[in-house]
């Protein structure tokens, strides 16, 4: 059995950690490229959304490398995402494919399914290597994202242009090849080390952005056109508060321990949206809402095209942007890969919020009450 | 003086709309409904919506704009799921909210929040917030959501379009997938029943079932190896589909779907999988938008109807050439 998996930022590298240690043969799923979106939209309806597309165009190509089981999540809606795994099967079987399609549904609606992936991902492993296999797991996707982040806080200032990716691009392959929990957190700290001496004194100014929107698109930079990069690039300190381990927690550890307390985004989002709309639909007006009061100085919102979620946070967020005083610009991606357009929205948006920024970083007075949103529908 | 509250005649009032008015009423207030579907209605809709909407939920918006200014409330519920299991659809979940952020002038919105995928007492509680709202007390609440139930059940038995087969003519069968309020919507379907009709063909629509018997039908696939739905009206649709592709009761499938609905765009693709797999009934698939020119879709199903109708005649003479190229000389 030769198993791959959902090509998703830096997802392989925990993913394929964790499978490994269980004794699996793993086919890394190759990178998102034209080829792999032009791949994924051949196979699945025009009106879906971007991740079907791509991640049917990961799985083909992961097929074409040997991989005869793919594993992917379900889910039981209301978002589209729950029903992916039908149609990539049915898909899988049009396009000549043999892999199978291992759909891990959450345990709550389908107990029996779960737990035969369980056994049939579990092979031959005791109780303890899970628990080592998981706990290696863990330690990769906090280290992952710990790095992400410290590129996104640190790329405005780098010494160089290009030289805090190096070196992140350089601490991804010490984690990838890290065998040990010990080893992870070494690797990791080695890293942060090397990226704090990469910052500069930069600008006197930077416009802190957050990037909010459907977890898939915004954590995937083949398929947002690095929106965290350019924006660094541009002078922007970069919060993204969706991650891999965030997800995690909010998603498998609480729906399994029921006792653990979410993160309340629902209280944050809730005068202007009260009700849970599936996807991220609420993370993206809460975490704007908790963003605009945390004083950050303005908002990217990402979002895959005719994503139902999405479309609501995107229906309500001008709002937000009016009522809490923080710039909003809501993009929608698509297959179409030309970045110019994105370049020259960022810049404009960028430049707008440097100069709603003081000297010392503060909104000044003067300018403070024009929020500006934009919209765009889709991406030329 | 009693409470002028607003109903929107769009999306699930085509499903629940009874029950809304009755339940309106029976609480003592005045309920004003908004105009069948027209062009200014649309227009409204369209300058308040987000573009990437689809059209139904456009045309809601468009409903809410034509009330706003001549009622003291609005009646938007919340449908978050009307069974165990279910959900309707994202962005119906979040049309309160919608509408109170893009709407700047309207009125107070009422919102019950209709929830039954926990069972119904989550709805139960969210309704009984709704007394203060209308200004009546609970108990008066809870004799009016039942009375106008019961109302609201007996005229659940006849539903709008029951299936007519009026044919004269051509004698063929159609059968017409989509959601209730954009077929019921002649505005939005531009009259897509009605022109079938008007063709000589008989029509039946995935409404004329019962919403268990879909389901039914849509369960016993997914028994036969595919995951179930987990949308209320996906189910429906996929359910008629099922039976009509099984039973060949009908002799041709017409699918309308409104550009930008997430779940159709989905359920299109199982169905036009599962027809081609069987090539028993002939499946077309109309996309409807706000850009409403009707002689596409008249040279369309004119095209189609004659196809349908020549298939039936050459299968009735035990002539199978449905595989083969139809000669046009």
């Amino acid at each position: 059995m030769r198993i791959t998996f959902p090509h998703l930022g830096n997802l392989w590298i925990p993913v394929k950690a964790f499978l490994r240690s269980l004794g699996h043969d793993v086919v890394t799923p190759p990178p998102t490229t034209k080829r792999t979106l032009s791949m994924g939209a051949r196979h699945t309806p025009d009106g879906a959304c971007l991740p079907l597309k791509v991640t049917m165009g990961n799985f083909i190509e992961a097929a074409e490398l040997g991989a005869d089981t793919i594993l992917m999540v379900g889910g039981i809606g209301p978002c589209r995402l729950g029903y992916y795994c039908e149609l990539q099967r049915r898909a899988l079987a049009r396009a000549g494919c043999n892999a199978r399609l291992l759909v891990v549904e959450p345990p709550r609606s389908d107990p029996w399914g779960f737990a035969s992936v369980v056994r049939t991902i579990r092979r031959r492993a005791t109780f303890r290597q899970i628990v080592e296999a998981s706990r290696l797991a863990w330690a990769k996707f906090e280290a992952v994202d710990a790095l992400d982040q410290a590129a996104n806080m640190a790329r405005w200032r780098e010494v160089g242009p290009g030289s805090v990716d190096a070196c992140i691009q350089h601490g991804l392959a010490l984690l990838d090849a890290a065998e040990t929990c010990d080893a992870v957190r070494e690797a990791a700290g080695q890293t942060l080390h090397d990226v704090e001496t990469r910052i500069g004194a930069g600008p006197r100014r930077a416009a802190r952005v957050g990037v909010v929107g459907e977890i898939y698109i915004v954590m995937e930079p083949a398929v947002n056109m690095d929106v965290c990069k350019k924006l660094g690039r541009l002078g922007a300190q970069v919060v993204q508060p969706l991650t891999f381990s965030h997800w995690i927690e909010s998603h498998v550890v609480c729906d399994i321990a029921r006792w653990i307390p979410r993160p309340d985004v629902l209280s944050w989002s809730s005068p202007y949206l009260r009700h849970f709309v599936g996807g991220h639909g609420v993370e993206s007006v809460g975490h704007s809402v908790d963003m605009a009061r945390s004083g950050l100085h303005g908002v990217v919102h990402l979002a895959p095209m005719t994503c139902m979620p999405e479309i609501v946070a995107g229906s309500i967020l001008p709002s937000v942007s009016l009522a809490e005083g923080i710039p909003v610009m809501s993009l929608a991606v698509d297959e179409h890969t030309g970045d110019t357009g994105f370049d020259t929205r960022l810049e404009a948006f960028v430049d707008l919020l440097l100069a709603r920024v003081g000297d010392r970083g503060n909104i000044s007075a003067r300018t403070a009450p024009c929020p500006v949103s934009t919209r765009r529908q889709s991406m030329l | 003086m009693s409470l002028v509250v607003g109903v929107p005649r769009a999306l699930l009032f085509h499903e629940y709309g009874p029950l809304m008015l009755e339940l309106l009423r029976q609480c003592g207030a005045r309920a004003v409904l908004s105009p069948v579907t027209n062009k200014q209605i649309l227009e409204a809709g369209l300058e308040t919506c987000v573009d990437e909407a689809c059209l139904p939920v456009k045309t809601f918006f468009g409903h809410a704009a034509y009330l706003a200014q001549r009622v003291d409330a609005l009646f938007v519920p919340r449908f978050v799921s009307v069974e165990r299991g279910a959900y309707i659809c994202p962005k119906l979940m979040g049309l309160p909210d919608m509408i109170r952020a893009r709407a700047p002038g309207a009125p107070r919105i009422i919102d019950p929040c209709i929830d039954m995928s926990r069972g119904f007492a989550t709805t139960a509680r969210s309704i009984a917030q709704l007394a203060p709202a209308l200004g009546v007390s609970r108990g008066r609440l809870g004799i009016a959501l039942t009375k106008s139930m019961k109302a609201a059940s007996i005229g659940a038995g006849a539903p709008l379009d029951d299936g007519r087969t009026d044919a004269i003519g051509s004698g063929v069968r159609i059968g017409v997938l989509g959601h209730d309020y954009n077929l019921n919507d002649p505005y939005i379907s531009l009259d897509l029943v009605g022109k079938i009709r008007h063709l000589g063909a008989a029509t039946v629509t995935a409404g004329a079932y019962s919403r268990r018997e879909t389901a039914r039908w849509e369960r016993q696939r997914a028994q036969r190896g595919a995951k179930r739905l987990f949308w209320t009206f996906g189910r429906r649709l996929l359910g008629a589909a099922y039976r009509w592709l099984d039973t060949g009761e009908v002799d041709g499938i017409v699918h309308l779907m409104s550009f930008g609905c997430g779940p159709e765009s989905f359920i299109a693709e199982v169905i036009q999988h599962e027809a081609s797999d069987r090539d028993s009934v002939p499946l077309m698939c109309v996309n409807v938008d706000e850009h409403s020119a009707e002689a596409g879709l008249s040279t369309r199903l004119e095209a189609f109807i004659d196809t349908v109708a020549m298939r039936k005649c050459e299968h009735a003479n035990h002539l199978s050439t449905s595989r083969q190229p139809v000669d046009t000389r």
